[in-house]
């Protein structure tokens, strides 16, 4: 498929370029043929892009190729099945339960406690971080005098520059002895503590979206409120921050999928627990935690194996919605202001 | 043009003005004011040059000029909408009802509610055409809902665009045209019961009928308003005003009676443009 395009590519200018000469008698003097290098950046940048949906496609592919033998190999589900993923199971005892336990005897792989440990902790992290997030945006943009605003934009922004690693390690062992401190929660390292060391990672990522939002809305439409008598704040929230909604919205939606799929600060603030559990002072289990953790130890090909990959199924979905969920907020805003 | 001044301003005040109007004390007055805009590379535009004007209560006063002369700079002026622009800068005094609104601790929220302006380039917000009429009266705290609706009804109606809009008022106002916008930002600021009207440019739209709606509804509200209006067109000044005030690279080079300025204007660039030899 790449092979032929650019040949293709170097045949267009070509094909073109004959009528354009007989056309050039009429034309001015001075107009010309655009150069050459101009077909040339068109097939890099069409080559790009295709090797980017590629690269994409292929991962879709990978995953969904390793995920498959749950639902083929007689080996792996005489282990798991999707069904024994998801429901409830008895695993040999009185009562069924859901249970991650993939190295016991029996090996026990209910996926309920991992998704829960994942939305709880992301709910923790966006309740946090968004309105943070936004707030910080609507002060930079709408409040701050000139000077302050240069400050504060690429210091919060800078905030999305740190490696998870360092906000990881900051999150075991300050943010824990902390909250541990101020609220006494059940296990030191919990929902909580994660989902607040996530909530600096997505800070940043709902602020920039929002501020861009916020700065694009027209001075005009500012203008237009205050001169009917509004105040500042008024103007602020009636106006400014209604018609920058779409794009604070679709930041929160992004920030949301940024945060479930974070991997190296949940694995160190959460505790890692999985546990049943909607409270957020225990410890807790993400879905991409435990790909991160299990995926070194575990045999290539068995049922564990397959399990982890179909977690990762789980989590591209996941992803998949919240994009998908984006766009559609976008869009629908969108269309309820009418036109522009 | 500082000579013009005593000619135009007798010390006891403005005669003519004072046939004109029943009241003799002036809504705004204008004294010395200069407006510099900050240019490129640290130089600064002198937009107005010591201008200095009346505008008495209940009249019509037709601002005139070619393009760029200042025109609605001198209005922004007048409910401190300059304020918005950075690096922009006022001299002189302002002085509505005797209070000088450009003071620095003079309560501009409070100003705009008295002197209401239609911008040059209508601007209607992201909401239904409702939401764009009540937003006023909302930003000024009235809560009761039977009564916004009256109040923006009534405001769609004066601003001929009732008949237009009445089946789609939770339409969005963006999709509106050009001309509906312009009467959808008058009906907005009618709508807050201003003491002042400032109006930059309300019939830009070619739409004659409107035109000829809005021209009533001016006169109708000069019963108890004072309008300040920009218009391009000389016969809307000689249709709309009492008073016409003639601006020429910043500068007010002649205002007085339309009826005068139209037939018997004192200076030579009055006559110039009047007649239209440039402009
Ligand atoms: N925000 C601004 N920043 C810098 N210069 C400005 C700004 N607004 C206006 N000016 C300048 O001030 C002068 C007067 O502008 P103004 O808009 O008041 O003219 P006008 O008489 O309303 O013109 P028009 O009839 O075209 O609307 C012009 O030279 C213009 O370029
Ligand atoms: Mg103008």
């Amino acid at each position: 498929m790449s092979a032929t395009s650019p040949s293709r590519s170097e045949q267009v200018p070509l094909a073109e370029s004959a009528p354009r000469e007989a056309r050039e008698s009429a034309a001015p003097a001075w107009r010309r043929s655009p150069p050459r290098w101009h077909g040339v950046a068109e097939a890099l940048i069409k080559t790009t892009a295709l090797v980017a949906i590629v690269a994409i496609v292929l991962i879709f592919v990978f995953i969904a190729a390793e995920t498959l033998p749950l639902f083929t190999s007689h080996e792996v589900r005489a282990e798991v099945t999707p069904s024994t993923m998801a429901w409830k199971q008895t695993w040999g005892e009185a009562a069924a339960r859901w249970s991650w336990q993939p190295a016991s005897e029996i090996p026990k792989y209910s996926i309920a406690p991992l998704i829960i440990g994942s939305l709880k902790i992301t709910v923790v992290a966006v309740l946090v971080g968004a309105p943070l997030g936004i707030l910080a945006a609507i002060f930079t943009s709408q409040v701050a005098p000139r000077w302050l605003r240069e400050i504060l934009k690429p210091t919060i922004e800078l905030l999305a520059g740190i490696p998870s690693v360092v906000i990881g390690v900051f999150a075991l062992l300050v943010m824990a002895t902390w909250t541990h401190r101020l609220f006494g929660l059940e296990h030191r390292l919990n929902a909580v503590v994660a989902g607040c060391a996530l909530s600096l990672t997505i800070i940043p990522l709902v602020f920039t979206l929002a501020e861009d939002a916020l700065s694009s809305v027209p001075k005009s439409f500012a203008d237009a409120s205050l001169a009917l008598g509004a105040s500042k704040m008024h103007t602020v929230l009636h106006v400014m921050v209604p018609a920058a909604l779409p794009g604070i919205a679709a930041g929160v939606v992004l920030g949301f999928g940024r945060a479930l799929g974070e991997t190296m600060i949940v694995v160190m603030a959460s505790g890692n627990a999985a546990l049943v559990s909607w409270s957020l002072g225990v410890s807790t289990r993400t879905i991409t935690a435990t790909i991160a953790q299990e995926m070194a130890e575990v045999v290539h090909g068995s049922p564990h194996y397959v399990v982890l990959f179909a977690l990762g199924a789980v989590l591209l979905l996941f992803a998949f919605a919240t994009n998908v969920l984006a766009m559609r907020i976008v869009e629908s805003f969108r269309r309820k202001r009418g036109g522009s | 043009m500082a000579t013009i001044e005593p000619s135009q301003r007798s010390p006891g005040g403005e005669p003519r003005a004072a046939v004109l109007t029943a009241a003799p004390s002036p809504k705004l007055e204008v004294r010395g004011l200069d407006v510099f805009y900050r240019g490129e590379k640290g130089g600064e535009t002198h937009a107005l040059q010591d201008v200095t004007v009346d505008v008495f209560p209940r009249e019509v006063l037709a601002l005139i000029g070619p393009s760029g002369c200042g025109k609605s700079t001198f209005l922004r002026v007048l409910n401190r909408m300059n304020d918005t622009i950075p690096g922009a800068r006022v001299a002189g005094k302002v002085l509505l009802e005797g209070e000088d609104i450009l003071a620095k601790d003079y309560d501009v929220v409070t100003l705009r509610r008295r002197v209401g302006m239609v911008f040059q380039r209508p601007q209607p917000f992201p909401k239904s055409i409702f939401d764009n009429v009540a937003y006023g009266l909302r930003a000024h705290g009235l809560a009761d809902k039977r009564e916004i609706t009256r109040r923006v009804e009534q405001a769609l109606g004066r601003a001929a665009l009732w008949d237009e809009v009445k089946d789609r008022l939770d339409a969005a106002a963006l999709g509106l045209s050009g001309g509906q916008a312009q009467r959808l930002c008058i009906a907005r600021a009618l709508a807050v019961e201003p003491e002042v009207l400032l109006l930059d440019e309300p019939t830009s739209a070619p739409d004659p009928i409107a035109t000829a709606k809005l021209e009533e509804l001016i006169a109708e509200l000069k019963a108890d308003l004072t309008i300040v209006i920009v218009t391009h067109s000389m016969q809307q000044a000689a249709r709309v005003s009492q008073r016409t005030a003639f601006f020429y690279m910043g500068r007010l080079i002649e205002v007085g009676a339309t009826k005068q300025m139209f037939t018997r204007p004192r200076e030579t660039r009055t006559e110039d443009y009047i007649t239209g030899r440039f402009g």
